[in-house]
């Protein structure tokens, strides 16, 4: 890898409660990737998050950022990297242009209402800049505390579960902006339940699980991996047995009888779902519902870690 | 990179100056009516029936009082509220992530809050010279005085702040503690008033010192001398100093 902007090595951490919540973990992050860390809750995403960005003190391990210790170097490190929390923390009684002027100092740099009236352009704030914080939406404030963490200029951005609990628009527009920014050079390493926004967005994938990391590679070979799907068809009339002509598509009987369940490949070139819905009608075979689903990161988690146990 | 932060400082100065002004019409009549309060019932009332003390009149000598009094508690409210509030709504994420050393954080919180408690004490001092004429031996040593005094308790604040687990905790200290040593610590009287062996127990509540020796640059008399009491406040203002410099170095109750 060409000059990682993030390098992190033997990076662990255990609470005073004796809770191991990172594993010894290495990871280096390239400049201007967009890297997206997921796992199941209590995975120990925010954990490694707040440590590099100094909300917790590690039990050991290094980490670097843009060259600078986050230890010996605070100041340098902590000026290069923007942080987004996953709660919507704000100080309810402030005007939103205030708030942003007031991360831009804390961060130490001199004023300049441009570049806060910038940020808050590019998140659709400018409207709102006297607006106070508390009259604001959840989603308004999501944008609240992205303008804050961009106020400084910061190289490497951390998006802790960005898009939970919000709606489809700004979902989109999130992804606008981070494919802006990373236009503009700047690394984004995001947390996500979601499947779909890793395969959106991101370049890189980690999945970490238990406080480890398990895997870290290139979103497109991991989605080949993560490609199955599953039908189910709840029938009208239940089934004693599957009939022989069936067989064909491995297809299993549920819900004593009830429902018929089909598992494929979404990302081959033929998935089998036309045919077995052609072979169904021909044996007279009727269905009330039908859906497909696609198995959720938390099911992958599930099955790699205890893969791995076994 | 390294250097000092001041545009981080000054953010965190601004900030909490501007969350006083949100509230300033009821943070400065407090103070006025207050200590109105107190004239009319020590001053007129009662101190109408007091001897002089040392050669002031009673309603002159208890400005000093009156004043450290408002000091003390507005120094650890502000400071405490100032720190407590980030905690409690969870901005304090900023803060930790943020380019400050534990320095520049607390100069900017204890700053804010000193400024503020010392705009409040000059308030009470104005609003005496209504009552009474005040006059003022050593006056820049009277504003070293408070302003030592200010850091100090907003310094004792925000340890407070940092410490507290709750909104109720932040009252306790200064209600449960601080008032009742205030008052007893010759805020109202000379200390030479009362009784032994009142009077030597007395010795032993640091306020003691800080009254008297802040008494001692408005009226050049003190009930210990001014040098033991700058000693004691100096001494008070270093356990402080090194209890927040512990905090910092711990994380006590910032960081897991």
């Amino acid at each position: 890898m060409l000059e990682p902007v993030l390098s992190i090595r033997g990076l662990s951490k255990t609470y005073a409660s004796g809770l191991q919540a990172l594993k010894p973990l290495d990871l280096d992050i390239a400049r201007g990737e967009i890297f997206a860390l997921l796992g199941p809750n209590g995975a120990g995403k925010t954990t490694m998050i707040s440590i590099v960005c100094g909300l917790v003190t590690p039990t050991s391990g290094t980490v670097t950022a843009d060259g600078h210790d986050i230890i010996r170097d605070y100041r340098g490190a902590r000026r290069k990297i923007g942080l987004v929390p996953q709660e919507l923390h704000t100080d309810q009684f402030e005007a939103v242009r205030d708030t942003v002027a007031f991360s831009r100092g804390l961060f130490g740099c001199p004023p300049d209402p441009g570049r806060v009236e910038q940020v808050l352009r590019d998140l659709s704030l400018w409207d709102k800049r006297d607006t106070r914080i508390r009259e604001l939406s959840g989603g308004m404030k999501r944008r609240v505390m992205i303008a804050k963490a961009l106020a400084h200029d910061p190289q490497i951005l951390f998006l802790d579960e960005p898009t939970a609990g919000v709606d489809v628009e700004l979902r989109r527009d999130m992804w606008q902006l981070v494919r802006r920014l990373r236009e503009g050079g700047v690394t984004i390493i995001l947390t996500t339940h979601y499947i779909e926004e890793a395969e959106e967005m991101a370049d890189r994938v980690g999945v970490i699980s238990r406080g480890e990391l398990i895997l870290a590679e290139e979103k497109t070979s991991l989605m080949r991996k993560l490609g199955k799907k599953a039908l189910t068809l709840q029938l009208a009339e239940p089934l004693a047995v599957l009939p022989a002509e069936l067989a064909e598509w491995k297809v299993e009987l549920n819900d004593g009888g009830h429902a018929l369940h089909y598992e494929f490949d979404a990302k081959a070139d033929r998935t089998g779902v036309p045919s077995l819905l052609a072979k169904l009608r021909d044996l007279g075979i009727g269905f009330t519902d039908l859906n497909t689903h696609q198995s959720s990161l938390e099911e992958i988690f599930v099955s790699l870690v205890s893969e791995r146990k076994d | 990179m390294s250097g000092f932060n001041a545009h981080g400082v000054w953010a965190i100065y601004r900030f909490e100056l501007h969350r006083f002004r949100r509230t300033l019409w009821t943070g400065l009549a407090v103070p006025v009516i207050t200590t109105s309060l107190y004239f009319i019932v020590f001053g007129a009332a009662i101190g109408s029936r007091m001897a002089e003390i040392d050669g002031v009149d009673y309603g002159t000598f208890i400005v000093p009082g009156l004043m450290m009094l408002s000091l003390f508690t507005e120094s650890i409210f502000n400071a405490s509220f100032g720190i407590h509030m980030p905690r409690f709504t969870g901005t304090i994420y900023e803060l930790l992530s943020a380019p400050l050393s534990a320095f520049e954080t607390v100069l900017g919180y204890v700053g804010a809050a000193a400024t503020k408690s010392m705009i409040v004490a000059l308030v009470i001092l104005a609003t005496a010279n209504l009552f009474v004429d005040v006059h003022i031996a050593h006056p820049l040593l009277m504003i070293a005085f408070l302003l030592l005094i200010a850091a100090t308790f907003c310094l004792f604040g925000f340890i407070i702040g940092i410490w507290a687990k709750g909104f109720e905790q932040l009252q306790v200290i200064p209600l449960l503690v601080v008032t009742p040593l205030t008052f007893l610590g010759g805020a109202f009287y000379s200390i030479d008033m009362l009784p032994e062996p009142w009077r030597t127990a007395t010795l032993f509540n640091p306020v003691v010192y800080l009254i008297s020796g802040f008494r001692w640059t408005f009226f050049g008399t003190a009930d210990v001398g001014v040098w033991v009491s700058l000693g004691a406040t100096f001494a008070f203002f270093l356990a402080c100093l090194g209890i927040v410099w512990w905090i910092f170095r711990t994380g006590y109750r910032l960081k897991a």
